[in-house]
């Protein structure tokens, strides 16, 4: 019987690889975006497993709010990728730091 | 009109100075020059009214100075006939230097600031012998001091002549220390700085003692060894004299100005003006008397061997500061007076002269390198002639003579006169003195004025002879654009030895503004004593002149007169025997110098060398000094405060910076691992608390 807890570990363990997809990886700015997705998705399960278990539909709906908004976010953060891209000739995630004090 | 005399130089000063380029050369000039001739013209009618006895002494109160407790201090002219005859000397000495400086100084950039600190220093000399306290007096003291540093090191480009001035500063220094200690004594036990109230309260502290150092000492005699110490380092005696011949750095009329006639005097005047105080303690009279004579007798033995035309007379200056401390010490005031008052004529004179020879000779200062000049610059080699007659003390005893035979000779009486220890060794340095006096002015003139010119190797006159060649003006052509060449003279020629003949240069006699002054002062040479001997000196005349000025011993003055004649012949007698010798060695020998000086080479470097004195002050004061500077500068300041201090924290913070730095990296997965520690800190937070 697939219980609450084997979502909500699912929903962490999708977490931790999102968290550590944005601050271990040195390649690609690509995949920083991609762990983003991973962490929206992840709080979606979440949303989705607590509407289930308490019957509850405004998780679901909150979920489908949280899938627009990701999509959204996944295409402007694309055109900010092409537009850097066309900047500065690469988006090697070590070659980005013009931020540096 | 006294307080005209004072200010009309000072409000000139003031013209002359802040206007400087804004008013231009002629008028700053004509500013200066014009002041000191008023005040020269109000201060000789006041000089005879004083000799005639129709004016009276008086004090004319300028303004309030310091009133503080039972310190009371104000600005105020004294007038007495002590401060008529310094009236006339410094107002007379400084008009014509003024006058002489239009030509000597016509070819430097900045004249007007020239005589804006010429009249500056006049002020000033003005207020310490007007002075009727003694911290105007010192305001006066320090004033001079300050003029004398400012000119010494007029030429600010030369090297030589800032450290001339510093030395001359800082040796002061040592001499105003003594003199700050002694007006403080002076307060603390008299309760007053008033000058009349102190000479008149000195005699009821004689025998009086006082805590000094743990020690108990006399009183009068520590009061008047302090502001002695003072005047020696004013007046350049022996100990504190090394910035005098340092000092010839400064032009010619400044020297002719300030350390001849006027600001080397100031000591002697201070020691006549308290001489009452000096009456009471004749330990402290005996102090000065063996000052006096061991200075006379150490300038004139360095006169001798010096090569330099200014350091000559520069010495010969010193020498004769220490005859008129004899002379004081002795206490012959009138006659130490009346030897300020013809030297201030003769010294300037000879100044100026030699002021005139250097001129002609391209700033060439070196006597080698002279000769055979009387015939080219004739009026200079006879005004030259009237002050060498008149330091040498030339006259017939008992009838006239020259201005320094009747005041040179009348200290010499009075030490003899005088009957104490001091006294005696005082007489015989004084002779001895005189002799090498003698020698020396003649040893001057002989190389400057006879023989055939010896010119050709100076470096100078071939610097001269080709910038005419090249159709510049040769006339004083180089003090204006190399100024460093002024004292070469004391530097040892690298590239000139003295050779006979004159490379085809020929001297040309100075300018009529450097003529006039001459000729006056030469006047002065030839008849100040015989003219003002009745006054300065005389027994029965001498009590009525002084009026109380100053302590005027009758008793003294008329054993002066009854002295044996053969003491009234010795200072003659030397005077001719200097002549001789001079004469022979110079002349008619030329080859006796250097066969002397190969005879007694270690006698001759001793004398060459000043005594060594600048070379044990140099290892006693300046390395010591030097050191300890080093020492508080290296391990001090930079080792401990810098270390710990400013450099400390900045080396600190900047450490801090570069820490707080390194977590600035500009990636961004930093700034998003920060971030989420935070949010994560802020949840645990959150939920825990």
């Amino acid at each position: 019987m697939i219980g609450l807890q084997h979502y909500l570990v699912v929903s962490a363990i999708l977490f931790v690889m999102g968290v550590f997809g944005i601050f271990l990886n040195r390649k690609n700015v690509i995949i920083i975006l991609m762990a983003i997705e991973l962490i929206l998705l992840s709080v979606n399960i979440n949303l989705v497993a607590f509407s289930a278990y308490l019957g509850d539909l405004v998780g679901q709906v909150f979920a489908m709010f949280v899938l627009t908004v990701a999509a959204g976010e996944a295409a402007i953060g694309l055109a900010i990728l092409v537009i850097y891209f066309r900047g500065r000739g690469t988006i090697a995630v070590d070659d980005i730091n013009r931020m540096k004090g | 009109m006294i307080t005209a005399i004072v200010f009309l130089p000072l409000l000139a000063a003031i013209v002359a100075g802040l206007g400087n380029r804004m008013i231009g050369n002629v008028p700053a000039k004509l500013m200066t020059t014009g002041a000191l001739f008023a005040s020269c013209a109000m201060s000789w009618p006041i000089f005879i009214g004083f000799m005639t006895g129709t004016m009276t002494a008086g004090v004319h109160p300028v303004l309030t100075f310091i009133q503080s407790g039972n310190l009371a201090v104000d600005w105020a002219l004294r007038l007495d006939t002590l401060t008529a005859v310094m009236l006339v000397v410094v107002t007379s000495v400084s008009s014509l230097v003024h006058l002489y400086s239009w030509g000597y100084m016509a070819e430097d950039d900045s004249q007007p600031r020239f005589f804006a600190y010429l009249s500056l220093f006049t002020f000033a000399m003005l207020m310490l012998v007007t002075s009727d306290s003694l911290v105007q007096m010192f305001f006066g003291w320090e004033g001079v001091g300050l003029a004398s540093y400012l000119l010494i090191g007029f030429w600010y480009h030369k090297p030589s002549a800032n450290a001339a001035a510093i030395k001359a500063f800082v040796v002061n220094r040592v001499g105003d220390f003594g003199f700050s200690l002694g007006i403080f004594g002076t307060f603390l036990v008299f309760g007053t700085v008033s000058i009349p109230e102190i000479l008149a309260a000195a005699p009821g502290y004689a025998n009086a003692s006082i805590g000094f150092l743990g020690a108990r000492v006399d009183l009068m005699t520590l009061l008047c060894l302090l502001l002695f110490v003072g005047a020696m380092g004013k007046s350049a005696q022996l100990g504190l004299h090394t910035w005098l011949p340092d000092a010839m750095e400064g032009p010619t009329p400044v020297s002719a100005l300030i350390h001849a006639a006027t600001m080397v005097t100031a000591g002697v005047f201070m020691v006549c003006r308290l001489s009452p105080m000096f009456e009471v303690s004749p330990t402290a009279m005996h102090v000065v008397t063996y000052v006096g004579a061991a200075t006379a007798f150490f300038a004139a033995t360095v006169g001798t061997t010096q090569t330099d035309i200014k350091r000559v007379i520069a010495y010969s200056t010193c020498s004769q500061l220490g005859y008129m401390f004899m002379a004081a010490g002795v206490g012959a005031y009138g006659a130490a007076m009346f030897h300020l008052f013809t030297h201030a004529f003769f010294k300037a004179l000879l100044f100026l002269g030699a002021g005139s020879v250097i001129h002609a000779m391209h700033h060439e200062q070196d006597m080698r390198f002279y000769g055979g000049l009387r015939k080219h610059i004739p009026i200079t080699f006879w005004a030259m002639m009237a002050g060498t007659l008149a330091i040498t003390g030339v006259g017939i005893v008992g009838l006239a003579g020259f201005a320094g035979f009747h005041s040179k000779d009348a200290i010499i009486e009075a030490a003899f006169a005088n009957g104490s220890q001091s006294g005696g060794v005082a007489y015989a340095v004084a002779v001895f003195a005189a002799l090498l006096t003698s020698f020396y002015s003649w040893r001057l003139v002989f190389l400057t004025f006879f023989g055939k010119p010896r010119w050709a190797g100076s470096e100078h006159i071939q610097h001269a002879v080709h910038d005419a060649h090249h159709g510049d003006s040769a006339h004083g052509h180089d003090r204006h654009d190399d100024p460093a060449q002024e004292d070469a003279g004391h530097d040892p020629h690298d590239g000139g030895h003295p050779v006979e003949g004159d490379a085809g240069y020929h001297p040309h006699e100075s300018p009529m503004p450097m003529l006039v002054p001459l000729v006056v002062l030469s006047l002065g040479a030839i008849f100040a004593g015989y003219v003002w001997a009745p006054y300065f000196i005389d027994a029965e005349h001498g009590g009525a002149f002084w009026a109380g000025s100053l302590a005027f011993d009758e008793h003294l003055m008329h054993a002066m007169h009854a002295v044996p004649v053969w003491v009234k012949w010795s200072a003659t007698a030397v005077m001719v025997t200097g002549f001789l010798i001079a004469l022979w060695a110079y002349v008619l020998d030329r080859t006796v110098p250097a066969r002397f000086t190969a005879q007694f080479s270690v006698l001759y470097d001793f004398l060459l060398h000043k005594w060594y004195f600048d070379e044990l002050y140099h290892y006693l004061f300046v390395v010591p000094a030097f050191w300890l500077g080093r020492f508080f500068w290296k391990k001090g300041d930079q080792g401990t405060i810098d270390r710990f201090g400013p450099n400390g924290i900045a080396y600190a913070v900047s450490r801090t910076g570069a820490v707080a730095r390194a977590a600035q990296s500009g990636y961004l997965y930093t700034y998003a691992l920060v971030m989420l520690l935070g949010l994560a800190a802020a949840a645990t937070w959150a939920m825990v608390g």
